[in-house]
């Protein structure tokens, strides 16, 4: 699965969470610029992409995550692996 | 790691939940049910929950025939994100849901008035008594405590006025031992066990529901349910994924303290009850029974189906066949569990099975959606769903070996208390077709010999006030009672108690036995004085007995009951449902006159409902009906 197409697929979830049918995501995004994804949504964001994509991921990895680029690499590395 | 999924329910048409986006009122509400009714995952519950919230996140939908339900969920740990499910669980079931989160450990109301209360404890909270380092004695100090402190807030929760719900703690902590974890007596892990054996316990003397996550989370594995990263990330007890099956468990129980649990099941036959086509086959050809792989599975649902009936679940057959042909496993098969007596309604033709399915609520006097119907053919199930979505219709697996399980996991007859008339309720449906059977034929000029037929039936109409043996079957009469029941007013076992301490209350419970057999109690009336009128608030009988000449029955003995409580006029009222259509007139035919509104002190925001009528009858001028039926005991007229 190509970043690209993680990326669409991600946006989706971020989406659905948050109630926003607008949202785009770029590989830079932060939390800080997204309105609604605190601490909380961000939980039900990774417990979902780890349902959608078939993957776990680790404590330690969630909390190296810096934007969304980071998570999309994470899921496609966990992805191929 | 699969999470727990509402496997029975169909899967979502494409763009079903994003479409939810574009409702408006006042059709929105039959839509989102649909879509509730499906096998939606978490984004999808999010998805219905928005549009839910969005339309009706303030007031139920008009004329909703169901009672509005606030909620207030308490517990130690993170449980915002069970609301979705919450409410989305309650819309699959009909109910309108409010539902809010105490404060982070909050365990009382806090001053708010909800109807239920839901104590939702994290383990560790739970087992924080407990420690490693405890001998037996302080261990099982240690968890007596933990129960009573639990259930102390139970009964302040009920003092207030708020009925009580409880889930059981999920299995989290690895063990220490091993296999024979128990032996060891300040673990955790075995506490689990012991602390949930003790709320059973006490939830059945405090008249609290359980929600078993412990159970449920031990069929779907506890990582299903629970992930320790998520407790320590966000301290949620409950894994998000199993959310929407969460709600789903604690839905079915609130809609069937409302009567909104399913009645009878409706079983397609030829590879639903046995594998193969008796019409092609034959009796020889068909496989069910001992011997064949095959042949047990089917007999599981068999079994399954026959345990349903001995706790007041009827059976019915909805089959494509000629009748001779279906009827014949039933009658002549060695190997068949399920016989001829065990279906309350046998249909086997070639109409289409929607109008099958409509004749056979109507010969069972029950709704359309008190049934569920199971089929191995999806072309069929899609067809009742579509005509008929008020019917529940599980998904089957492909395999006839998780049949049972299947329609176990749906919930649909969920119950919480079992009443002797449960348990006989197989039998009096088998006495009701033997009545059908002696029912007269029109005679040449198209009359019939009611009266006749009503004398020979020899019935008995048993009666007296509410008593606590009577109790548990009239709370469930009252609450399940949807289409011979005037105000539909639903009840508590902590109401009816106070009835029943009141001797001033009219409070009437009857049951009818004839020569076919008892069929438990069948009506019940309940009424308040003011002044010279006797209110009556309820009135409801079982559809079982209509047409037997019982609602005047049952008027001489209200008339008499009231006179000997000190009334002189009567006073009802008819509240119209969806369902109750055919007591409109109940009232005016039995003699009431039109009264213009409620006595004053009668008044209440009830009663002011759109199309409701009022009724009164001077007890001066009454005169008791004659009536087929002899009264046990007398009727006896006050001085």
């Amino acid at each position: 699965m190509n970043p690209d197409q993680i990326l669409t697929e991600l946006t989706e979830i971020f989406r659905t969470v948050l109630d926003d049918d607008t949202l785009v995501l770029r590989p830079e995004t932060t939390a800080a610029d997204v309105p609604g994804w605190d601490s909380m949504n961000h939980i039900t964001i990774v417990v979902e992409a780890e349902q959608h994509f078939g993957i776990k991921v680790r404590t330690a990895e969630i909390e190296a995550l810096r934007n969304v680029g980071d998570f999309v690499s994470l899921i496609a590395a966990k992805h191929a692996g | 790691m699969p999470a727990p999924s509402l496997d029975w329910l169909p899967t979502p048409a494409a763009a079903q939940t994003q479409a939810l986006r574009a409702l408006t009122e006042p059709a929105a509400w039959p839509a989102l049910m649909a879509a509730a009714n499906t096998r939606l995952d978490t984004m999808g519950t999010l998805q219905v929950d928005r549009a839910l919230r969005r339309l009706f996140g303030e007031a139920p939908p008009p004329g909703l025939n169901t009672k509005p339900i606030h909620l207030l969920l308490l517990g130690s740990s993170t449980l915002d994100h069970l609301l979705p499910g919450l409410r989305v669980g309650a819309l699959r079931h009909g109910l309108w849901l409010n539902v809010t989160v105490g404060d982070y450990g909050q365990t009382d109301l806090d001053g708010a008035k909800p109807d239920i209360v839901l104590f939702a404890f994290d383990a560790r909270h739970a087992l924080a008594g407990l420690d490693a380092s405890h001998d037996q004695p302080a261990a099982t100090q240690a968890l007596d405590a933990a129960a009573a402190g639990i259930a102390a807030l139970w009964h302040a929760a009920q003092a207030a006025g708020a009925s009580v719900l409880q889930q059981t703690i999920l299995p989290v902590f690895p063990p220490q031992f091993g296999n024979n974890e128990h032996r060891l007596p300040g673990s955790r892990a075995a506490g689990v066990a012991a602390l949930n054996a003790r709320l059973k316990t006490a939830a059945d003397a405090a008249a609290v529901d359980l929600v078993d996550i412990a159970t449920r989370a031990a069929r779907d594995g506890i990582a299903a349910w629970h992930d320790p990263m998520l407790w320590h990330r966000a301290k949620q007890d409950i894994h998000p994924a199993a959310a929407p099956l969460y709600g789903d468990l604690v839905a079915r129980l609130l809609a069937a303290r409302q009567g909104r649990s399913r009645k009878a099941l409706v079983l397609d036959l030829d590879n639903t009850l046995w594998a193969g086509v008796i019409g092609d086959d034959g009796l020889e050809g068909i496989v069910i029974g001992q011997g064949s792989a095959l042949g047990e599975a089917h007999l599981d649902l068999q079994q399954y189906a026959k345990d349903l009936t001995r706790r007041g679940i009827i059976l019915a057959v909805c089959s494509k066949n000629d009748e001779a042909n279906a009827i014949e496993p039933f009658e002549k098969h060695p190997d068949m569990i399920l016989r001829r007596p065990d279906i309350a309604c046998f249909v086997a033709n070639w109409t289409d099975k929607a109008s099958n399915l409509r004749e056979i609520a109507r010969q069972l006097n029950i709704g359309t959606d008190s049934l569920v119907f199971a089929d191995d053919n999806p072309a069929e199930r899609a067809i009742i769903r579509r005509e008929l979505p008020e019917v529940a219709v599980p998904e089957l697996p492909d395999d006839p070996a998780g049949y049972a399980t299947m329609i176990a996991e749906a919930g649909y007859f969920e119950a919480t208390s079992l009443t002797q008339e449960d348990r006989e309720r197989a039998g009096q449906y088998q006495a009701n077709l033997a009545r059908q059977q002696t029912a007269p034929e029109p005679g040449a000029n198209g009359e019939t010999d009611m009266a006749g037929f009503l004398d020979s039936l020899e019935m008995v109409l048993q009666w007296g006030r509410v008593d606590p043996i009577a109790a548990p079957r009239v709370v469930q009469l009252v609450n399940k009672t949807n289409q011979f029941n005037l105000t539909t007013r639903r009840t508590t076992d902590a109401e009816i108690a106070a009835i029943m301490a009141d001797a001033a209350a009219l409070s009437l419970q009857l049951r009818l036995i004839d020569k076919f057999g008892n069929n438990g109690i069948i009506a019940v009336v309940l009424g308040t004085r003011h002044g010279d009128d006797m209110h009556i608030t309820d009135w409801l009988m079982s559809c079982r007995v209509l047409k037997r000449g019982v609602e005047a029955a049952t008027l001489n003995l209200v008339a008499a009951e009231s006179r000997r409580l000190g009334a002189r006029r009567l006073f009802g009222e008819f509240r119209p449902t969806a369902k109750n259509a055919m007591v409109r007139d109940h009232y005016q035919s039995l003699g009431f006159t039109p009264a213009e509104h409620a006595p004053a002190e009668n008044t209440t925001a009830e009663a002011a409902q759109p199309g409701a009528t009022s009724w009164t009858l001077d007890l001066a001028q009454f005169a008791p009906a004659q009536v087929h039926m002899r009264f046990d005991p007398p009727i006896t007229e006050a001085p």
